[in-house]
């Protein structure tokens, strides 16, 4: 009964199929692989488990023994809520969640809204230059964001336009750093649409606007909203740019983890549940929106 | 193509003269419209930062205002645009249209990227609060320190093993998966796929509590050591052991527990993409399944291997998120981006940051000449 992935399967159509249990779709089921997989699924889903079990229990119990414990003897430990009560009123967790949704949606829709224009004209427009600007494109996915900070920090800075500290600075920066892939994953997906619906548009006498939004933005809503489910996780989780950028009265759920984490000792408890409430949102998103978001990785995102 | 069709039908039906000209109202409606729609919303998001205030502290409202005044702002702005090239001659409009549409995402780009990229270059040239120039000596300096040198080290460590681990664990997870039942690998896969969800900082939250220490005398709160003292064995504080570089490679794990799902969803489309003929054809000649799948299965999926693993090698370069919050580069484990930011913000040194970053982005310029290559390739199969 014991099949490995290495012993040859035997093909579907074999008139004599071998004395093995068979899947509804008729493929042999491999023993090897169900037990690999769900050990492989234990190992991963472990240490997220552990996060989630410890952030319910008592600090004593927490520090008394381990989480594992507290499956195995569900009625000697302490659960409690008190963790997540006092990380949202101590350590101001729910203003930051908040600020976390105000950074991250205009960071997502914004440059989507720009990259979506400069996509049309690169996969429907012939203009002299069109290769060399797309490359540029392609180029600057791969530029790391670090070399931003400084000149940017001037540049928003009290010296500078004054804002950084305010969501604006962020909304600006994500905005711009969002911008290469997003013009690459659109320009990408709108390569595949038919041209001759442009075509006929553009003989019946319509704009290069009005076919933009009336045509080319709806077909390309797919690509929109897979490049929306990435950015979204990009911003959420963004922990460089928030902490840079945003004074503490603005700043997001992995700052302020960032900063639970760095207190060693007392605060511990508060950490696991932190840290729960910044992965509540994202995972949320993440298997609303599962479809777009594989997409979005598939259409070659790289990002710097 | 495309200019060639205007020229050819517009005319037909409009009138020719008509178009040749310039349709000044419009060129007046536009480019006022344009400039009054860039003030009002630069104005607009300035005071969002200004005068929070103005909008009764209420930060659900701002964002809703930037939202609705970014989006339509933006569409306003193209709308104006638009109006004011339609109303040149028609030669002219034509030729100027596609720049139009690529202005703001391509203004944005050099204002956030190519822009600090030059002046980053020229910062490393200069002091520390970038008000001389000083030549090489933050060059000197860096290539002179210790430091530097053990988190090239270390970066290069990254660089060898998570990449290919991670490409490595998402074609076994991809392979497996795919032998499964349609349920059974929808439900694993989302499984592995799900840390992609979770920030660097709270996986390292979580995998703080699987490296967790306690005393010898008392129970074991992390996993890793209740495991190792059940071995018998003492249990030790893993993130400041530094032999062998244990602590970077426990940092490692973090880092290819998030990435595998990336790898895997990718690899397992390309598996699934393999035609079945040429596996059959395989099959007949009697190959066996691991010939099957190094002989045939891997060659036509080396693509997205490739594309997998540069996407894990630009990570890898820049992973900072990690290090910072677990040891902040202490033990030795110190990495390139961890470096920059401390040498930036908790030394105040400008200069030597900035070239630091110089140092990566030519680590990362072989990349870029590869993606370019690639995409040039592309074009011309096409």
């Amino acid at each position: 009964m014991s099949s490995t992935a290495m012993t040859p399967a035997p093909v579907v159509s074999d008139p004599k199929p071998r004395q093995r249990r068979l899947m509804k779709d008729g493929r042999p089921r491999s023993m090897f692989s169900i037990i690999s997989m769900i050990l492989l699924c234990i190992i991963w889903t472990l240490p997220t488990l552990g996060l989630l079990v410890t952030s319910f229990r008592s600090r004593d119990d927490a520090q008394s023994n381990g989480w594992w414990n507290a499956l195995f003897n569900p009625f000697g430990t302490g659960w409690t809520f008190e963790n997540y009560r006092k990380v949202i009123a101590d350590a101001d967790l729910g203003n930051a969640f908040l600020n976390g949704i105000v950074v991250a949606l205009p960071a997502t829709i914004l440059p989507i809204m720009f990259a979506a224009f400069a996509a049309y004209a690169f996969t429907f427009l012939d203009f002299p230059g069109k290769d060399l600007l797309f490359i540029a494109i392609v180029a600057v996915m791969v530029v790391p964001i670090q070399v931003a900070f400084q000149p940017m920090l001037n540049l928003l800075g009290p010296n500078g336009l004054g804002i950084s500290g305010q969501y604006i600075a962020v909304w600006l920066l994500h905005t711009g750093f969002g911008m290469p892939l997003a013009i690459y994953t659109l320009r990408n997906y709108m390569s595949t649409l038919p041209y001759s619906v442009v075509e006929s548009a553009k003989i019946d006498g319509a704009t290069h606007y009005q076919i933009f939004w009336k045509l080319v933005a709806p077909m390309a809503m797919p690509a929109m909203a897979a490049f929306a489910t990435l950015q979204f996780l990009w911003v959420w989780n963004d922990l460089l740019i928030a902490k840079l950028f945003l004074n503490s009265g603005n700043s997001t759920v992995i700052v302020k983890l960032q900063g639970l984490l760095g207190t060693q000792g007392q605060g511990q408890e508060l950490l696991t549940a932190g840290a729960f409430i910044s992965m509540v949102l994202p995972m949320i998103v993440f298997f609303a929106l599962q479809r777009f978001f594989v997409r979005g990785l598939t259409s070659g995102a790289v990002k710097g | 193509m495309s200019t060639a069709t205007d020229t050819v039908v517009a005319p037909q039906r409009r009138d020719p003269d008509d178009i040749n000209r310039a349709n000044v109202p419009k060129i007046v409606i536009g480019l006022f419209g344009l400039i009054l729609t860039a003030w009002a919303l630069g104005n607009l998001f300035l005071a969002f930062g200004y005068y929070p205030q103005w909008f009764l502290d209420n930060k659900i409202l701002i964002a809703a205002l930037a939202l609705i005044g970014g989006v339509g702002g933006a569409a306003l702005l193209f709308w104006f645009l638009n109006m004011f090239i339609e109303g040149l001659p028609n030669r002219l409009s034509q030729g100027i249209m596609p720049y139009a549409f690529l202005l703001p995402g391509f203004g944005l780009i050099a204002l956030m990227l190519i822009y600090p990229t030059i002046q980053t270059i020229n910062y490393s040239f200069a002091n520390a609060n970038s008000t001389e120039y000083v030549g090489l000596a933050n060059y000197k300096d860096i290539f002179g320190s210790k430091d530097f040198w053990n988190a090239i080290l270390n970066n290069l460590l990254w660089l060898a093993l998570v990449p290919a681990i991670t490409v490595a664990i998402g074609i076994i997870v991809a392979v497996l998966a795919d032998k499964l039942s349609a349920q059974g690998e929808k439900v694993s896969k989302s499984i592995i796929f799900l840390p992609m969800a979770i920030s660097f900082v709270g996986a390292s939250a979580i995998w703080n509590l699987v490296y967790a220490y306690s005393d010898k005398s008392q129970s074991q709160v992390g996993l890793l050591n209740a495991i190792v003292t059940k071995l018998g064995m003492d249990p030790k504080t893993w993130l400041q052991i530094s032999d062998g570089k244990l602590n970077s490679l426990l940092m490692m794990v973090i880092l290819i527990w998030l990435q595998v799902g990336f790898s895997m969803i990718l690899l397992s489309s390309a598996i699934k993409g393999v035609p079945d003929d040429t596996l059959e054809a395989a099959r007949i000649d009697g190959a066996s399944e691991l010939q099957i799948f190094f002989k045939v299965i891997i060659p036509q999926i080396r693509g997205t291997i490739v594309t997998v693993f540069i996407t894990v090698v630009i990570l890898v370069m820049k992973v900072f998120d990690i290090v910072y919050v677990l040891t902040n580069g202490r033990d030795n484990s110190d990495v390139i981006a961890n470096l920059f930011f401390n040498e930036m913000f908790a030394n105040s040194q400008a200069g030597r940051a900035s070239a630091i970053v110089v140092v990566l982005l030519i680590a990362v310029l072989p990349i870029l000449w590869y993606q370019v290559k690639t995409f040039r390739e592309e074009q011309m199969n096409r």
